[in-house]
Formats: C-alpha cells, sequence, structure tokens
C-alpha cells in the first residue's frame, strides 16, 4: 500500500480530483465556506487519506487508527470531501454543508461526523491536540501515527509555537505536521500582513526534523511522508509549497477566495477547469 | 479545629484515584508542587505531562489526551487555567464535550501575597457561562476529595474550583457528595444563607451568632453552581423569603447571580450577593484581604441584619 509507483500516484491523483470537485459543489450549494485553503491542500489530503494512513471508514474508533486534525479548522470542505470519498459517509451528503442541523458544520465538530477526530475552527488548537493524541499513543505504546495539517497565517498563533515547544520536549516521532503554506490569509500576504518566515527554521530551531516540498507534487508529498515515519526521537514538520485556489485559474493565490463561496456560473467553470487538467494530465 | 487545603486534599485524592484508574492522566503547567498534582507525578510518572508556562497548550493536550480515551485532570492557578486558556477550555473542551477536569488552586483573595493579578475575582462566573461546563466549589478537604470521585464517574468537562490556604473540615473524612445536590447544613425560617468554598464555614459561624441574638437562618453548602439545585433554592426561597448567598469571588455573575437567575423567575424573593464588590485583589495576608474586602464572619452577620431589615419593610 505504501510503495510511490505509478499505481498509487495514479490512485492519489484521481482521487485529488474528486476532492476538488466536490469541494467546488458543496460550496457552490452552501453559498459560504472557504475554497482557497480546502483546493491547497487537496493533493496534500489525497495522499494522506489514499496513501499513508490506516484508516477504516468501517471503523471510525478503532483504538490502532491512524489521526488526523485539520487544525486550519476552516478548510473543513477538504475534510469533509475526503472523508465522503473515502467512505465515511455518502457523497450526496455533502451538499447539506453548513445547513442548520448539518453534521457537516461549518467548521470541523467530532461529535456530529464520525472520522472527524478534532472539533477545530479555532487557529492554533488542533496541533495541540494532534500534539495530546501522540501523547496517548506513546503512553499506551500503541502504533498508530498522528498527522495534524495547518496553514501559515495559522503559525501567527502563538500557542502553535507551545505546542510545538512540547511536541520536540516529548520525543513524539508519531506526530508528523503539515504547513499549508500558500502565502496568503485573510486581509492579504502573510508576508505583509505578520510575517511568519522562514518556517522551516523554526521548526528546526524547536527541534523537529523538517522537511519542505513542493505542496502539489504528489510524489514529493509521499516521499516525505515516508521519510516522516523513519525519523526517531523528534517530530517531522513538512512544508509544503502550495497554490491557495489550486485548481481553478481564478482563484489562484487570491486572498479574497479565502473564505467566499463560488457562485453557481463560477462553480461550472471551476468544475469544467478541474476535468480540462485533469484530462490533459491523462487522470481518468 | 482541624484544616486542610482543598488543594491538598485534591493532590491526595487524585493519588488515590490514579491507583484506582488506569485511565487518568494529568497535566500540570509549572505549578505542581503549588497545585499538588506533584503527588501523582511521583507516583505515575508515566500518566503526568507538564506543559511548562504553557497554559493554552496544556488544555489543547488535554484535549487530544481525552479524545484519545483518558480522563484527563488538569491544574494550574484559577487565573491561568481559565482565565488564560479560557478560550481553550471552551473551543476544545466544552465545545468538543472532552472528559477533562479542569481542577484549579490559588481561587480567589486568599492567594495572597502575589497580588491581583494572581488572584481570580472572575473564574466561576467565566466557567458557569460556558455550555457543557460542571461548575464545583467544594468548602473542605474532605468534599473535595468527594467532588474529585464524583467528577470521575461523571463524563464530561469541568471546572473544580480549590484554594490556597488550610481551611477547617466541615465534613467527615471519606463523606460524599451528589453533584448538583445542595447540602443543607443548618436549618431556619428567618433567612438562608447559600454559599461556597471558604463562605460556608464562615456562614456555619456566623448562624451561630445569629442564633444568639434569636434569628434561625438555614445555611446551605451550595458546592454545585452548575448544575445548581433550583428545587433546593425555590424551596428555601418560598419558606424564608430572604436569600443571602456568599462567595470569594465577584458578586457579578457566580453564586449569587446564579441563585438570583433562579428566584427571579420563578419565586422572586431579596437576594443579597456578599463576595468581591467588583474589585480586583491586591497583596496582604490570606487573612487581611478576607477583612480588607468584607469576606468575613462579621460582614455576614451584618449583611443578614439588613437583609431581614428589608424584608421586613416589604411586608
Amino acid at each position: 500500500m505504501r510503495e510511490i509507483n505509478d499505481q498509487t500516484l495514479q490512485l492519489a491523483a484521481q482521487k485529488a480530483v474528486i476532492i476538488r470537485e466536490n469541494i467546488i459543489k458543496m460550496l457552490a450549494e452552501s453559498g459560504s465556506g472557504h475554497p482557497g485553503g480546502s483546493l491547497s491542500a487537496a493533493d496534500i489530503m489525497a495522499c494522506l487519506y489514499f496513501w499513508e494512513m490506516n484508516i477504516d471508514p468501517g471503523k471510525p474508533l478503532a483504538p490502532e487508527r491512524d489521526r488526523f486534525v485539520l487544525s486550519k479548522g476552516h478548510a473543513a470542505p477538504v475534510l469533509y470531501a475526503t472523508l465522503a470519498e473515502k467512505g465515511f459517509f455518502p457523497a450526496e451528503d455533502l451538499l447539506s454543508l453548513r445547513q442548520l442541523g448539518s453534521p457537516l458544520q461549518g467548521h470541523p465538530d467530532m461529535r456530529k461526523l464520525a472520522g472527524v477526530e478534532a472539533s477545530t475552527g479555532s487557529l492554533g488548537q488542533g496541533i495541540s491536540w494532534a500534539v495530546g493524541m501522540a501523547l496517548a499513543g506513546k503512553m499506551d505504546q500503541a502504533g498508530y501515527r498522528v498527522y495534524t495539517l495547518l496553514g501559515d497565517g495559522e503559525l501567527e498563533e502563538g500557542m502553535v509555537w507551545e505546542a510545538v515547544m512540547a511536541a520536540a520536549h516529548y520525543h513524539l516521532d508519531n506526530l508528523t505536521a503539515i504547513v499549508d503554506n500558500n502565502g496568503l490569509q485573510i486581509d492579504g500576504q502573510v508576508q505583509k500582513i505578520m510575517n511568519v518566515a522562514p518556517i522551516g527554521e523554526k521548526f528546526a530551531a524547536f527541534n523537529w526534523e523538517v522537511i519542505a516540498i513542493d505542496g502539489h507534487d504528489l510524489q514529493q508529498i509521499m516521499t516525505a511522508l515516508e521519510k516522516a515515519r523513519g525519523i526517531k526521537d523528534r517530530p517531522t514538520a513538512i512544508i509544503a509549497q502550495t497554490i491557495k485556489g489550486k485548481g481553478v485559474s481564478f482563484m489562484e493565490d487570491r486572498a479574497e477566495w479565502h473564505g467566499k463561496a463560488p457562485k453557481k456560473e463560477e462553480a461550472q467553470k471551476a468544475l469544467e477547469q478541474i476535468k480540462a487538467e485533469a484530462a490533459a494530465l491523462g487522470i481518468n | 479545629m482541624v484544616k486542610q487545603a482543598t488543594r491538598d486534599a485534591y493532590g491526595e485524592a487524585l493519588v488515590e484515584l490514579g491507583h484506582r484508574h488506569n485511565d487518568i492522566v494529568v497535566l500540570d503547567a509549572d505549578l505542581s508542587s503549588s497545585t499538588k498534582t506533584a503527588g501523582f507525578a511521583r507516583a505515575f510518572p508515566g500518566r503526568f505531562i507538564n506543559a511548562g508556562i504553557a497554559e493554552q497548550n496544556m488544555i489543547g493536550m488535554a484535549a487530544g489526551l481525552a479524545a484519545a480515551g483518558k480522563t484527563v485532570f488538569a491544574s494550574s492557578f484559577a487565573m491561568f487555567a481559565v482565565g488564560r486558556a479560557f478560550e481553550q477550555v471552551r473551543n476544545s473542551l466544552a465545545y468538543a464535550h472532552l472528559n477533562v477536569k479542569v481542577c484549579a488552586t490559588h481561587a480567589g483573595l486568599t492567594v495572597g501575597e502575589d497580588g491581583g493579578s494572581h488572584q481570580a475575582v472572575e473564574d466561576i462566573a467565566l466557567m458557569r457561562s460556558v455550555p457543557n461546563m460542571c461548575v464545583v466549589v467544594p468548602a473542605d478537604g474532605p468534599s473535595t476529595k468527594a467532588a474529585l470521585n464524583q467528577l470521575y464517574k461523571r463524563p464530561g468537562p469541568a471546572y473544580l474550583r480549590l484554594g490556597r490556604p488550610a481551611v477547617p473540615k466541615i465534613y467527615n473524612d471519606g463523606t460524599d457528595i451528589t453533584i448538583g445536590q445542595g447540602i443543607e447544613l443548618l436549618s431556619g425560617d428567618d433567612a438562608a444563607i447559600i454559599a461556597c468554598g471558604i463562605m460556608v464555614e464562615k456562614s456555619l459561624q456566623a448562624a451561630r451568632l445569629l442564633a444568639d441574638e434569636g434569628i434561625q437562618v438555614t445555611v446551605v453548602d451550595m458546592h454545585t453552581i452548575k448544575p445548581i439545585d433550583e428545587e433546593l433554592i425555590i424551596r428555601l426561597a418560598r419558606t424564608t423569603g430572604a436569600i443571602l448567598t456568599a462567595e470569594e469571588h465577584t458578586v457579578l455573575g457566580g453564586l449569587g447571580s446564579a441563585v438570583a437567575e433562579v428566584t427571579a423567575a420563578r419565586c422572586p424573593v431579596l437576594v443579597e450577593r456578599l463576595g468581591i464588590n467588583d474589585q480586583f485583589g491586591q497583596s496582604g495576608t490570606p487573612d487581611q484581604l478576607l477583612e480588607h474586602y468584607g469576606l468575613t464572619v462579621q460582614e455576614i452577620v451584618n449583611k443578614l441584619h439588613l437583609l431581614l431589615k428589608k424584608k421586613k419593610s416589604l411586608k
């Protein structure tokens, strides 16, 4: 399952296409939500859920399962699209995003949807949960791994660094954090609003292993995840260079698409682009 | 008069619980020798996590540990456990409905010399306002142990408010309590004193002084602020028509407010609130501070007289 070859890369690529399509569809239906930061993470999520992690949708509470915490909780659409494709619930349910009474809350709610490991949304807290889960794993000498995805803007939250400090202090080599480094936050470029660079050096200074990758290159993502699995005594941070809104040309690298849902016509255009791109790359 | 600090009782009870239950994990934020979680740390080093001076991450880690199946107790001073980390308690514990008990010590003025920055006067109000939070303020050592045992059995987020100084034991060792049920320690129809924490024992003292004057008051240990014992409050409102609340906490939003919320809706009676009058604390010895801020036996007596005067004038 964890080989990096044409087959596994093709599968992850296919899944990334489906995930992107479903992000657009659900946001067009809900009229509310976060496309930019969801699309930038689609390739990472495809690799995590369809190559890396030990997860069984039939046993969402299996004690030996790997755990994923979406620390950048506003990217809920990418998590929901991934969980649906993995088989946690039917894809049609995606269209209930953000509606009153829906298990698909605006930000992930672990009490409402199986497959969601943490109730996140308030930035900086998810990574802290992930540290706690990794600690539990060590205490119980369980083999599971814990993964968490953060935004680069999210790194502005001080508590992130409390968690990063603790993870290294407790030698949590069962923890992998991925930073979706798309360079944008709501008010504009991260560099201009509140510069967090150099990200990799910061994690390294906190005694983490650091791997820098192109967050849209599936082979690089898989290679990094594999390398992280082999690192002992310290957690790993994968700093993934990404493009906010990746896959939809009019959304790419635009801060305004952080929290604005596409209108029906825009969604149509977006879906056409995603399909065309997939065809061009020979992904069926 | 035998005394024990509620934080000491907490520390002991944690170790006892730790021996009986493997799923317990304890966290602290560099204050384990003060909060007394150090005892658990010594007994079960593999199940104790020091977060260092990082309370927000302490609460976040507590959430992760609870999500992974542990029963978690997280401690620091009240100011920092639920002040500094309020939003983490709210979003990571309460909103997610996780099995973490925040057991904070050094609440109120009796922190003493450290002064105002360290004296949480608003923590009960903060925790009470959060959905899903159970809030317990035990009056002495034995009831602290009872509360801890009960909270272990009651899955979900909770706040246990403890103090720094040794306080008189009201209950016998091995006593039990029921979360959500106030304890009527004395009965009398002239007025009711509903108190929590250190003010319970002071209320008992005041009641004896009042009895000498021919005034018979009920004294209730309302250890559970949330869910509060509404039926007891209503019964006392009906029989006495005058309630005095007493807490080592601001008069805004704590026990007094909780009681008034109940009576106002169901049985409007006079409710006089004794507590810290919307002020910060300052340095001093615990006893000096209690005197300075009016949290004394004499003040309870004075306020009770005032209450009865008002009750009479309403007739």
